[in-house]
């Protein structure tokens, strides 16, 4: 689905990224964790395509990455949902327009979807805050509402980046617990976190791979998370 | 093409709100194409009514000649016949005619006044010369006169008509220039709008691309806010500039040129092309800002 071969990517005149390798399999789940500043928010680009490797290649639904065109680019952001730690929004519109955002510009009859759209708000438990707007929400309910807006088109591929980087323990874990339903659902799931908890959480209901990130290496994680 | 054009002035509710509704750039756009029409209708009266001008100056003077008889008075008649002979017999002239001295102290009233001794002075002949179509051969006039009448001088205005009608179509070109100007500066601030809103809606456009909008979603968003703004703009333009040039004093002979200036008939009805071709032009140029900001941005 995802995969990333030899994949190597310079930052500002220095190696960030050497010869990763890895796989996204359909309907997997996997972590992906290191230090701060270790890549981890960059090695996530590089898979939904905001970033282009310096060496190697990344394949998504078996397109080089590096070689679709700005319109491929789009329809490729449309198959994977990405939920940034900081989740950005467009604050002129209400919670429930930019959870639906990614129905609107691929031009959906939005009446069609208005019982869709209404069944998404509830399971993230924010009904009640359709009409808000996002500057009015919490950390937790901006992390559902991004979530919801990056499942909204039923994409294959979900990718998270700290998802609960800036919510308590309990909103944590509901997060997770959407993430493990979407990963039943047959999504295939990709989190960066350094929050080794959520990650022995997450294992204790489903089965997920680990990844580290180390010296500029991707590794696959062992027994001691 | 017309579902495009249909697509850009309906548009898409949905669409049209992913875009922020922006303060300054959207009354500079306004307030820009509603100079520049206001300033366009102005060249095109200035423009057409020196194209008329020059038009009615080139076919009234070339029609006409004037023939003087600079005789001594004692010749002045016999002279004068003799030049009406060598016209009506010249090809190309249509009609031949010696001023009366009632008509000829009119002409010379405005400089020496209505009380002129004409009777008195030596004030050559003159004979008005009007040509048919084809026009005559002004050269061989002049030969023959110069063996036959020798007090005669053939005057075809050419001397003096021609920097009038060049001056009257070069105000032309200029006021045609003028319109392309405008349209260039009203271009290149519409760019100007369209990039500091481009600029500005970053964030936005960086959320609608990864919300899988295509590059065309986000230019179209932008194109139709700033093509529409430029139609009212200049729609509100072209409005005040007509009832200026409404305003201004109908043509006289007494006022020349000036008095003359705006539209006629038809000509009413051009500058309502004004707003479309505002519009035209802040498409293309919104279309060319939208299109290289966001190729940068990728």
């Amino acid at each position: 689905m995802i995969e990333l071969d030899n994949v190597g990517y310079n930052y500002g005149g220095g190696e960030l990224l050497t010869n990763v390798s890895a796989q996204l399999s359909p309907g997997s789940f996997h972590f992906l964790t290191g230090p701060s500043g270790a890549g981890k928010t960059t090695l996530l680009k590089l898979c939904y395509g905001a970033l282009s490797p310096t060496s190697g290649r990344v394949r998504a639904f078996n397109m080089d990455v590096k070689g679709l065109d700005r319109d491929q680019m789009a329809m490729l952001r449309r198959r994977v949902g990405v939920v940034h730690q900081d989740c950005r929004f467009l604050d002129h519109l209400a919670v429930k327009e930019n959870i639906a955002l990614p129905l609107t510009v691929s031009g959906k009859d939005m009446s069609l979807e208005e019982a869709n759209l209404s069944e998404l708000m509830n399971w993230v438990g924010l009904s009640e805050r359709a009409h808000a707007n996002p500057p009015e929400l919490s950390g937790g309910e901006r992390q559902r509402a991004a979530l919801a807006r990056a499942v909204i088109l039923s994409p294959e591929v979900v990718i998270a980046d700290e998802p609960t980087g800036n919510v308590d323990w309990e909103m944590s874990q509901r997060l997770l617990r959407l993430l493990v339903e979407l990963n039943r659902m047959g999504k295939t799931i990709l989190v960066a976190t350094h929050d080794l908890s959520l990650i022995r959480a997450a294992k204790n209901q489903v089965q997920t791979r680990v990844l580290r990130i180390s010296d500029k290496r991707l590794q696959l994680a062992g027994a001691d998370l | 093409m017309t579902g495009r054009i249909r697509q850009l002035i309906v548009g898409d509710v949905q669409a049209d709100r992913v875009v922020p509704p922006s303060g300054f750039t959207a009354q500079l756009t306004l307030f820009v194409a509603a100079a520049m029409a206001f300033l366009t209708v102005f060249a095109l009266a200035l423009s057409l009514a020196s194209g008329r001008l020059a038009d009615r100056w080139a076919d009234e003077l070339a029609r006409a000649a004037t023939l003087r008889i600079n005789a001594p008075a004692d010749q002045r008649a016999a002279q004068t016949a003799a030049a009406l002979t060598v016209l009506e017999q010249t090809p190309g002239v249509a009609s031949a005619r010696a001023l009366s001295a009632d008509e000829q102290a009119e002409l010379l009233a405005p400089w020496f006044g209505a009380e002129l001794p004409l009777d008195s002075l030596p004030v050559p002949q003159l004979i008005e010369v009007l040509e048919t179509e084809e026009g005559y051969d002004a050269d061989g006039l002049r030969l023959r006169l110069q063996a036959e009448v020798p007090g005669a001088v053939l005057d075809d205005h050419s001397r003096w008509r021609k920097p009038l009608v060049d001056a009257a179509r070069s105000l032309r070109r200029l006021g045609l220039f003028s319109i392309l100007l405008i349209g260039g500066a009203m271009a290149a601030m519409i760019t100007l709008a369209a990039n500091a809103a481009l600029a500005a809606n970053a964030q936005v456009i960086e959320v609608l691309r990864l919300v899988g909008a295509q590059d065309g979603y986000i230019a179209h968003a932008f194109v139709r806010r700033f093509t529409l703004r430029a139609l009212i703009g200049c729609g509100v333009g072209v409005l005040l500039g007509m009832i200026g040039v409404w305003l201004m004093p109908a043509a006289s002979e007494e006022g020349g040129f000036l008095t003359g200036l705006g539209f006629v008939g038809w000509g009413w009805l051009m500058p309502l092309a004004i707003p479309l071709l505002g519009a035209l032009v802040a498409f293309v140029a919104t279309s060319r800002a939208a299109n290289k900001r966001l190729g940068d941005l990728t």
